[in-house]
């Protein structure tokens, strides 16, 4: 066990490592930051001085190694954008981003699971067909578009709903949230509602396909030949050996919530680390966005993790392959 | 509505029981962009500066017509007996929001602070030999030859308290190799109409009127809350419902409709900036064209046909739906040394450019690529698109180079670039601003911008004299010839001054500022 968890560890560590070099070359090329921090009308040699200060002219590997060990110190340097410690920033800007994920997810899981036991139920309903066509629009429209087209019926048309930000919102000690206020929940509801469609259809379709699946297997019909009730089937037969699959991929899949929040976040100016990271490539503030790729690259290293390491628990046969190989 | 209905009843409340105040009023003033700091030295960005302009003040500024006015100086001149000295007289009883008086000593300090070597706003004051207080109110300002125009570098330099900054250890800017952040990136203590109230980055900043701020007229805007949108839609669509007032960065597409919507205006207003293309000079052949000997932007003939074959009607009309000012001259007008006869531009001649063309040697036109931001000014992907078509029809097949501002500035800086689009603002209001950085031979501090190398031995001796010609009818007279060699010689072929819009709710004006940086105190309200 010690020893499967040791090489997950190892692993992870050398996944982390290469992001950071990838993170780290790519930044390298997208662009002279100097150009887009200073606009176009300050003086060349001023910008030198710039480059100079910030280590742009060091060769490559000296700046890469600066990076990694900054990294592991939690240390991502200044943003060249608003001259505030990046990790600070970050995570400044996280309980926002985290709040949102969980909001959507939440929606996804329980409007999810409700259409895909309902669609799976009732096939033949027209219901049922209206749900599965709607579905096909939430995974093929844009998340911007989406977006956009909520904020003019909610907010414009109707005027019911803040058409940006977050409301009003309360300091938690180090935790900024916006569930605790009115029109901070207000300021919930649409961004959530973009971010979740996605997925909401993902987990609707799973549920379907698990249900109709599990509906036709031996014990299902031998639950039917006991004469228990319907409702007793269908909850406490079918739905409970659908879940499974549903949970793992709602766990994984909580990590892409995070990361895809971006584009939700920007079109609804929603204050969290994704919006934070587009403005910072927009003017190639290099330190916030290898941060950023850091960080999300460890959301997904520890979520995998986590995952493989339940497995590991709940897998009998994983634990013989890792024993032996242990020897 | 709810907010407009609580509004209204305050502003009843309001004139009801203060009846010799003015009512409080909130303005929502929604940008594409937040402050990058609230250091006023450390970025030299229309944006920081925009809004360090409410909190803090220069020693002048510029009005909506873009004239020069007194600010935190009642007067400013150049002393008798010597012309390499500037005097400025200063504002008697202001004071800081912390209370502590205004005086030479804080002017002395925050002009050495500005030019430190880790300011950002170091350029416009390297001509500075050194500040000396004479006394309380008077500066003298000794420069390193005659500038006479250095008052014009003034409208951006914000003046700080000496002591508030020794307090708080930030008598230096920002440094960024530190890798610690400055009192001043969060704090301020300024001379300004507004205080700071709060303010979370990229999300919203609260400003409250300064009751002791020494203008007579106190501004009809109580409380400012900034709201940076960076979304075009999303920003446009919270001016739609109401959640804000005014919004500065509006996209061109949009003006149309926002002046047909009801209860919305929008102003617009010359912006000054033009944006204009420049080629590669020189015998070398281009890196991009297929031909191979010599340069044949070099020759003047195709140069000349190429102006004849840009439509600018056509570009105002379609790509910027009305929204810019097509110009002959890549001077705005605000900028003195700009004249109607410059400003003009011929009429396009498809004819007579291929026949330039032919002329030149090339009957059949050439390829080369042309290098565009497209992030940068109003539709500059756009612009570039539409020029590569015109020139299509004389022959010139033209490839598109569309790149993020922060990867195409380089190209032009390091003489990369065969033929480029670049838009270029004169925060000084001078000729010589244009000249110093578009038109004089790359050399040190002067060419920066010069990316086709184009070099005038003649002109460079006339350029670099303005810098110190005191007799002003004689620099005029320079200027003029200036232009003339430049406009002739079709040094760089211009477009457009851009406009700028702002949309409003109808009860609010909001004049333009031809620098984009409209001051909320000049907001006015409709009764």
């Amino acid at each position: 066990m010690l020893a499967f968890i040791i090489r997950r560890l190892a692993q992870s560590v050398l996944v982390m490592l290469f992001v950071a070099l990838i993170a780290f070359v790519i930044f390298r090329y997208v662009g002279d930051p100097i150009a887009s921090m200073v606009g176009v009308e300050t003086r060349l040699e001023d910008q030198e001085i710039m480059r100079d200060r910030l280590g742009l002219n060091d060769p490559a590997v000296i700046q890469f190694l600066r990076f990694v060990g900054n990294a592991m110190q939690g240390e991502f340097g200044i943003s060249y954008r608003l001259q505030q410690p990046v990790t600070e920033l970050i995570l400044s800007r996280l309980p926002a981003t985290i709040e949102l994920a969980f909001a959507s997810a939440m929606i996804a899981l329980v409007f999810g699971v409700v259409l895909g036991v309902f669609t799976a139920l009732k096939p033949k309903s027209l219901l049922s067909g209206a749900v599965m066509s709607a579905s096909l629009i939430g995974v093929s429209l844009p998340t911007f578009l989406i977006g956009i087209g909520l904020i003019y019926i909610f907010s414009v048309e109707l005027g019911w709903l803040p058409s940006f930000g977050r409301g009003e919102v309360v300091d938690l000690g180090w935790w900024r949230t916006g569930l605790l206020t009115e029109t901070g929940l207000k300021s919930l509801i649409l961004p959530a509602i973009t971010l979740s469609l996605f997925q909401l259809t993902l987990i609707m379709r799973l549920v379907r396909a698990e249900m109709l699946e599990v509906l036709r297997t031996e014990y299902i019909r031998f639950a039917r030949a006991r004469g228990l009730t319907q409702r007793a089937i269908n909850f406490g037969h079918a739905l409970k050996n659908t879940l499974v699959p549903v949970i793992t991929i709602t766990g994984l899949q909580l990590g892409s919530v995070i990361a895809f929040a971006i584009v939700t976040e920007t079109v609804f100016q929603w204050p969290g680390v994704g919006s934070l990271f587009i403005t910072s490539v927009q003017v190639v503030d290099v330190p916030v966005m290898a941060a950023y790729l850091m960080f999300i690259a460890l959301v997904f290293v520890l979520i995998n993790l986590v995952v493989d390491i339940l497995y590991f628990v709940v897998d009998p046969r994983l634990r013989v392959d890792g024993g032996s190989s242990g020897k | 509505m709810k907010t407009v209905i609580a509004g209204l009843g305050a502003a009843l409340l309001s004139t009801t029981m203060l009846v010799t105040s003015v009512s409080a009023e909130t303005i929502r003033w929604a940008r594409g962009s937040d402050a990058l700091t609230l250091d006023p030295h450390s970025q030299n960005q229309g944006v920081t500066h925009n809004f360090a302009h409410h909190i803090y003040e220069t020693l002048v500024d510029r009005d909506v017509e873009g004239t020069l006015q007194p600010r935190l100086a009642l007067s400013w001149e150049i002393k008798a007996d010597d012309p390499t000295v500037w005097v400025f007289k200063l504002r008697e009883g202001v004071t800081f929001h912390d209370g502590a008086a205004f005086t030479a000593e804080d002017v002395v300090f925050s002009l050495d602070r500005a030019r430190s070597e880790k300011s950002n706003m170091r350029q416009l004051h390297v001509d500075v030999d050194s500040v000396t207080a004479v006394d309380d109110l008077t500066v003298e300002v000794k420069m390193k030859g005659p500038s006479p125009l250095y008052v014009n570098n003034l409208t951006n330099t914000f003046m700080m308290d000496k002591t508030w900054s020794e307090t708080n250890n930030v008598v230096e800017v920002q440094d960024y190799a530190a890798g610690e952040d400055n009192y001043a990136v969060r704090n301020t203590n300024g001379t300004g109409p507004y205080k700071l109230v709060s303010r979370e980055v990229d999300v919203r900043s609260v400003m409250a009127v300064n009751d002791d701020h020494w203008a007579e007229n106190k501004p009809a805007v109580t409380e400012i809350i900034y709201l940076p949108i960076s979304d075009a839609a999303t920003r446009v669509a919270a001016l739609l419902s109401g959640e804000v007032d005014i919004v500065q960065d509006v996209p061109v597409q949009d003006i149309e409709r926002l002046t047909g919507t009801d209860g919305i205006k929008v102003e617009t207003g010359p912006e000054n900036r033009v944006i204009y293309f420049g080629y590669k000079f020189g015998d070398a052949p281009l890196k991009t064209s297929n031909v191979t000997e010599g340069n044949p932007f070099n020759n003047p003939l195709v140069r000349e046909a190429m102006e004849l074959a840009v439509d600018r009607d056509a570009i105002k009309q379609v790509v910027m739906r009305g929204q810019s000012v097509p110009t002959g001259v890549a001077n705005p007008p605000f900028v003195a040394g700009w004249t109607p006869e410059l400003d003009a531009y011929p009429a396009v001649d498809l004819d007579r450019a291929r026949e330039l063309l032919a002329e030149a040697g090339y009957p059949d036109g050439f390829t080369v690529t042309l290098d565009t931001p497209n992030n940068r000014y109003v539709n500059d992907e756009a612009i570039s698109q539409a020029v590569v078509g015109m020139l299509g029809r004389i022959g010139i097949q033209v490839t598109l180079a569309s790149r993020p501002v922060a990867q195409h500035s380089p190209l032009v800086t390091s003489n990369e670039t065969d033929f480029y689009l670049l838009g270029w603002g004169v925060p000084t209001f001078d000729s010589a601003y244009v000249f110093n950085d578009l038109v004089h031979t790359k050399d040190g501090s002067y060419g920066a911008y010069n990316g086709g190398l184009y070099s005038n031995p003649e002109l460079d001796e006339k350029i670099r004299s303005l810098g110190t010609e005191t007799d002003l009818a004689k620099r005029d007279a320079t200027v003029a010839e200036i232009w003339q060699v430049v406009k002739e010689d079709r040094v760089l072929l211009p477009i457009h001054n851009q406009v700028l819009a702002y949309a409003m709710a109808d009860r609010i004006t909001l004049p333009v500022h031809p620098e984009n940086q409209p001051l909320l105190t000049s907001v006015t309200f409709a009764d």
